[in-house]
Order: C-alpha cells, then sequence, then structure tokens
C-alpha cells in the first residue's frame, strides 16, 4: 500500500520524502464541538430532562406548603422551603384508622424484604449450583418446570395461594408474604445462577472434587467466593422487586402488617378532606427512595455482574 | 490381579452418553512408574477415560484398578490420583499456597504438616517466590507450574494429566515438557497422560497408547510406534509431515513378494511380513518422508529417478514433493542438499522400513 501512495505522489511532482514527514502523524485530531458530537450529547441531554423533569416537580412540590401550591405554579422553586411535609409523611399521616404515617408500613416492608431475600437468594443459588455443576437425574426436567413457573402469569396462582396459607395459618402475615415472594422469586433466580455457575470453567470443579471437597465445601468456598458479582445482581432484583411490590402486599397481608407501596396508595387515595399534595409527593418520594438508593451504591457492580452473567448463557 | 506392579489397570470398560458409545470395552494396564501417553486426536475419548480413571465420570461397565485396589465405584478423593487441567483450574479467590494446601485443608491434616508439605512441593517445583500471589498475577507457565503442584502436594500414587501443555505457547510448551520429564525422573510415579500433540507424546511416553472412536489402536514404545505402527490409521496419525501412502497390489513373481503400482515395482524380499502366509492382493505401502534418500549416493534396494515439482523449506529441512508413478510423494532431506523445482533427482528407499497396508482392513501386512 504504501508503495501504491508513493507511485501517486511521484506522479503528482510531490517529493514523498518531505510529504512523508509532513504527513499526518501520531493521534487522529478530533474537534470537542463536532456535529456528532453535539448531536449526542444534545440527544442525551433532552432524554436526561424529560425523564428528570417529574422527579423536580415532585421534589418542589414536597418542600412548598399547601397555599404556595394552590397558586398553581408547579415549576416555579419553593418560596419558603418547609419540610413538615415530609415529617407528616413519614409520622402523622392517616391511613384508615391509624395515623402513624408511613413509618409502620416502611418497617413492615424491611421485615418482609430482608427475610424474602435472603432467603430466596439462599436457596435459588444452591439451586442453581447443583442444577449446571451436579448434574443429576432429572436435573433438566426440574429445570424446565421451574422455568415455566417464570412465564405463568401471578394472577393466575392468587386464590390457590390464599388458602393455602389460610390453611397453613400464615394468612395476613408477614412470614406469609415473605414465603409467597420467595417462591416467585426462584425461576428467575435459579436461571440467575444456573447461567452463572454454568459458565465456570468445568475443570475448576472438577480439580476441587480431586481434591476432596464435597457438595456444600465446593460451594461455601470455591463457588461462592466467585459469583460475588451475580450475588448483587440477584439482591438488587430482589429488594427492589419486592419492596416495590403492591399485588402480594394487598392481598397477603391485613391493614397491621400492610408493605410500604399499599399504605402510599392508601395515603394518596384517601378521599376525606383535602388533598395534601406536599404530603403525597414526599410520601412516593419517601417510598421510592430505598431501590433508588440501592441502584445508586451498587450501580457499577450489578453492570458488571449483568455482563458476567451474559457471557454464557 | 495378575502382575503386583501394576499400578493403573482397566478392565472391558464402556462409557456410554445415552445412545453414543465414547469407550468401547477398554482395556489397559499400566506399569508402576510408568509414564503413559493417551494420544488421539479430539473426540477419540482419551479425556473421556482419563476422567473415568479420575473418578469424575461414571463408567457404564468395566472395572478401574488402582495399586490393586478396585476403585470403579471410589470418589475421586480416595482414588490416590492426582490431576493436573488444560485450563489450570486454579481457584482464583486463593493464593498459590491456598491452592496448594487446600486439598490437604479439606482432608483435615494438621497445620503444620501442611506448610511442611507445601514447602517442600514449592522447592520441588521452584514455585516458592510465588506463593503468596493469586493466580491472576501469575504467567502461563507458573500457573501450570502451581497446578502440577497441587497434585504434587498430596502425596499420591498417579499424576493425571489433562492436556497440560496446550493453553501454552511453543516455547514454553517445551521448556515445560522437559520440566515434567525431569519430575517423572525424580519422582518415579506413575503418570498418564492425554494429549493430541505427537511431539510430546513421543518425547514423554514410556508407552504410547493411540486412541481412536473410544479404542486403543496401538500400545506401545514411542520408537516401535513411530516404525512399525499397526495399521494405516497409526501410521497416518504418527510422524510430521505425514507418511506417505502409495496403493497398488502385492503380487507374488518368482515366490518373492513385490509391491506393484502404476510405475512402481518393489521387491519385499526384506520387508518383515506380519504372520508367515504372504498372499497378494491390493495394498497399501507406506513410507515416511525422512526414510527416502534423495541423490545420496547410496545403493537402495528400491531406487528411482523423479522430478521436483514442490519445495517447502521448513528451516534445519526441506521438503520436496514428486510424483512417483502417477502418485505424489513427499521426501524430506537437509536444507543445504535441497534441489530446485525441475530438478530431476534419484531416490531410494528401504522397503524393510516401510510399512504395508491391507487395504479393506488398514492393518499391517
Amino acid at each position: 500500500m504504501a508503495d501504491v501512495q508513493t507511485l501517486n505522489m511521484v506522479a503528482a511532482g510531490v517529493d514523498p520524502a518531505s510529504d512523508r514527514l509532513s504527513g499526518p502523524r501520531g493521534a487522529r485530531p478530533r474537534r470537542t464541538l463536532s456535529r456528532r458530537n453535539i448531536f449526542i450529547y444534545g440527544t442525551l441531554i433532552l432524554v436526561a430532562v424529560y425523564y428528570l423533569i417529574p422527579l423536580y416537580v415532585m421534589i418542589v412540590t414536597s418542600l412548598k406548603g399547601m397555599p404556595e401550591i394552590r397558586l398553581g405554579n408547579i415549576f416555579a422553586p419553593p418560596v419558603e422551603i418547609t419540610f413538615e411535609p415530609w415529617v407528616k409523611a413519614w409520622a402523622t399521616a392517616c391511613t384508615g384508622l391509624n395515623c402513624d404515617g408511613l413509618s409502620r408500613g416502611f418497617w413492615n416492608s424491611v421485615q418482609i424484604t430482608v427475610p424474602s431475600v435472603i432467603f430466596s437468594i439462599g436457596v435459588a443459588s444452591i439451586n442453581g449450583y447443583a442444577l449446571a455443576n451436579w448434574r443429576f437425574k432429572g436435573a433438566d426436567t426440574f429445570f424446565t418446570i421451574l422455568i415455566v413457573g417464570a412465564f405463568i402469569p401471578y394472577q393466575v396462582m392468587i386464590y390457590p395461594i390464599v388458602i393455602l396459607l389460610r390453611e397453613i395459618g400464615l394468612y395476613g402475615t408477614l412470614w406469609g408474604l415473605v414465603i409467597v415472594h420467595s417462591i416467585f422469586g426462584m425461576p428467575i433466580l435459579t436461571l440467575l445462577f444456573r447461567n452463572y455457575f454454568s459458565s465456570v470453567p468445568e475443570e475448576l470443579f472438577k480439580a476441587a472434587r480431586v481434591d476432596g471437597a464435597g457438595f456444600w465445601r465446593i460451594y461455601f468456598v470455591i463457588m461462592l467466593p466467585m459469583a460475588l458479582p451475580i450475588f448483587v445482581v440477584a439482591i438488587i432484583i430482589q429488594i427492589t422487586g419486592i419492596w416495590n411490590d403492591f399485588l402480594f402486599g394487598v392481598i397477603y397481608t391485613k391493614p397491621d402488617t400492610y408493605p410500604m407501596t399499599v399504605q402510599l396508595n392508601n395515603i394518596v387515595n384517601s378521599v376525606q378532606g383535602v388533598k395534601e399534595y406536599n404530603v403525597n409527593m414526599a410520601a412516593t418520594i419517601l417510598t421510592g427512595l430505598v431501590p433508588l438508593i440501592v441502584y445508586f451504591v451498587s450501580g457499577k457492580l450489578f453492570v458488571r455482574g449483568i455482563a458476567a452473567g451474559a457471557v454464557k448463557g | 490381579m495378575d502382575t503386583p506392579a501394576t499400578s493403573v489397570s482397566i478392565r472391558d470398560l464402556s462409557l456410554n452418553f445415552g445412545t453414543v458409545a465414547v469407550l468401547k470395552g477398554l482395556d489397559l494396564d499400566i506399569q508402576e512408574g510408568e509414564f503413559l501417553v493417551l494420544l488421539g486426536p479430539s473426540g477419540c475419548g482419551k479425556s473421556t477415560l482419563l476422567n473415568c480413571i479420575a473418578g469424575l465420570m461414571d463408567v457404564s461397565d468395566g472395572q478401574i484398578f488402582i495399586k490393586d485396589r478396585n476403585v470403579t465405584w471410589e470418589e475421586p478423593k480416595d482414588r490416590g490420583i492426582g490431576m493436573v487441567f488444560q485450563s489450570y483450574a486454579l481457584y482464583p479467590q486463593m493464593t498459590v499456597r491456598g491452592n496448594l494446601s487446600f486439598g490437604l485443608k479439606t482432608a483435615g491434616m494438621a497445620k503444620d504438616e501442611i506448610a511442611k508439605r507445601v514447602a517442600r512441593t514449592a522447592d520441588v517445583l521452584q514455585i516458592e517466590p510465588l506463593l503468596d500471589r493469586k493466580p491472576s498475577q501469575l504467567s502461563g507457565g507458573q500457573r501450570q507450574r502451581v497446578a502440577i503442584g497441587r497434585a504434587l502436594v498430596r502425596d499420591v500414587d498417579v499424576f493425571l494429566f489433562d492436556e497440560p501443555l496446550s493453553n501454552l505457547d511453543a516455547k514454553l510448551r517445551s521448556e515445560l515438557r522437559v520440566e515434567i520429564k525431569r519430575l517423572h525422573q525424580k519422582l518415579a510415579n506413575t503418570m498418564v497422560y492425554v494429549t493430541h500433540d505427537q511431539i510430546e507424546a513421543m518425547t514423554l511416553a514410556d508407552r504410547i497408547a493411540v486412541m481412536r472412536g473410544g479404542q486403543i489402536q496401538q500400545l506401545d514404545a514411542p520408537q516401535t510406534i513411530y516404525s512399525r505402527p499397526v495399521n494405516r490409521y497409526v501410521a497416518d496419525f504418527i510422524g510430521s509431515p505425514g507418511m506417505n501412502f502409495l496403493s497398488g497390489a502385492v503380487e507374488i513373481k518368482d515366490g518373492i513378494p513385490h509391491f506393484i503400482a502404476e510405475g512402481i515395482d518393489v521387491s519385499l524380499s526384506n520387508y518383515i511380513f506380519n504372520g508367515d502366509a504372504v498372499a497378494a492382493g491390493p495394498a497399501e505401502l507406506g513410507v515416511r518422508p525422512e526414510h527416502i534418500g534423495v541423490n545420496s549416493g547410496e545403493d537402495w534396494p528400491y531406487a528411482n529417478t523423479v522430478a521436483v515439482e514442490v519445495v517447502e523449506p521448513m528451516g534445519s529441512d526441506t521438503l520436496i514433493w514428486s510424483k512417483l508413478g502417477n502418485q505424489n510423494i513427499s521426501m524430506r532431506l537437509p536444507s543445504e542438499r535441497a534441489p530446485r523445482v525441475g530438478d530431476s533427482v534419484s531416490i531410494g528407499f528401504d522397503p524393510m522400513r516401510a510399512s504395508l497396508f491391507d487395504i479393506a482392513t488398514g492393518a499391517r501386512l
């Protein structure tokens, strides 16, 4: 190729040696304000603003007093910042007979989410490990059944589970809801872990067996430390899924044990009295805060874990 | 059991995956302290056989004895084996020390004994400076050395190697090859080594088992496999560049068998036949490129003159291609004596060093 270039330059009457020295060299220069950059960043900024405006409105509104809200300028920043709506939403807003705000729902949700996440991920990771590494008889059938479970609409199973929980005496309790969440998380989590453990080189597993490690020792000492990224993914999926759940919460618990989402709905949709927009906004942000924090804290790990699991499926 | 000196003994071993028979009624006896290489192309069942010996795969039929003990149903850890894998299979989250001591810890060995063994192993393999590093901080050659150490530290009777050098580059491979050979001479343990690389097989093995389709084709010393392959498959698989095969027929002239093809007539008077009766019939004559003399000035039992068609320099040697009768034939000679394309050269070979195969069965005649 260099020869062709030289020939062309000779034909054009250019001295090839000097042209070569002064020609392009090193990294290609790039303009910061190229048309391409303007288009890309312009689009990104536009979309970001579009997504962030509702959040802005919510935060701004939650910091205003009711008289200021009645003026109707929803985009205007608060003239007088007040945290009273936040306090009320957390501690004194009324839902039905209780007037202790969202705090009760928050603690209920914590009591539901923590055991559900631990239990479902614990069982699903062992499931996935057994399915991927210990190919027992009927493993494929078992896996197929589990995957089919992921595609059955939840609504179909609501009533049978109500009866089931009633019969074992857990209907309306937090533990009943924990069991329900753990069961419904099982198919997708098992799939997640199975795929991850399948991507771990088989020879590693064989080496551990030659070294004399059994089922549990390989799981805890070899596999578990390697599976940290996928555990983070599973934890995020479960925390946000269970925290945001409304359907199961409203069906399988009683007013005393309602999770935060159900309580939020009851606060926002209460019909008597004035609509307190600032309290509603504050309550909504409070409810969404937990998944939001989870995302912010673990975003990087989440992406890494998803990518790791996607290598081999 | 027949002889007490048998280290690993395999009796009528079969393994089926569903309807596919991977190993078919395989028998193999490995002597105490022997270095046995299982050689074959991918899919011939050599790694599967090794996994069966290790106990990582359940067999469908047959028995496996290690040190005269029937281990067919035993767990890998109870078989007295150590295994080295192609991908090293080091535990990524543990240090080299952790990797070496994992098996010993699992076995519940006392701490000071573990430390002693790890130190001894590290000394043998010269990996002391690496003991506190993680596998990700090691080069390929160092990783494989640690992997060998993990087998070594457990003080096992039998070492199993599953293509341990295939992930390394050519230079490291030859270095580690020598190191494994040294290790074997030093330890004198039984070693079973799986590879598809015939150079590794030839250089390392006391005996080579050439495998194909789940069966052992030939089990012999490397030199025997090279010079007297039992069938056309083994002859073709061993040797690089590959053996020349001339198809033709065996005819008996005046009581002396001759190999006849178009333009070729080789007297087989000094060829050592398998069995006594030599029958006339279609056959293939296999001649290795390095056994054909080119312009050598020697008096060959068979000689001819051919024109050079292609010249392939390979460094120290040069491979030249030509036609004998109407069949392609390659010859190997030192590069300094290499002819040029179009030259006419006199060639010759000794039928005693050639191999004659039945066309239908491929078996050595």
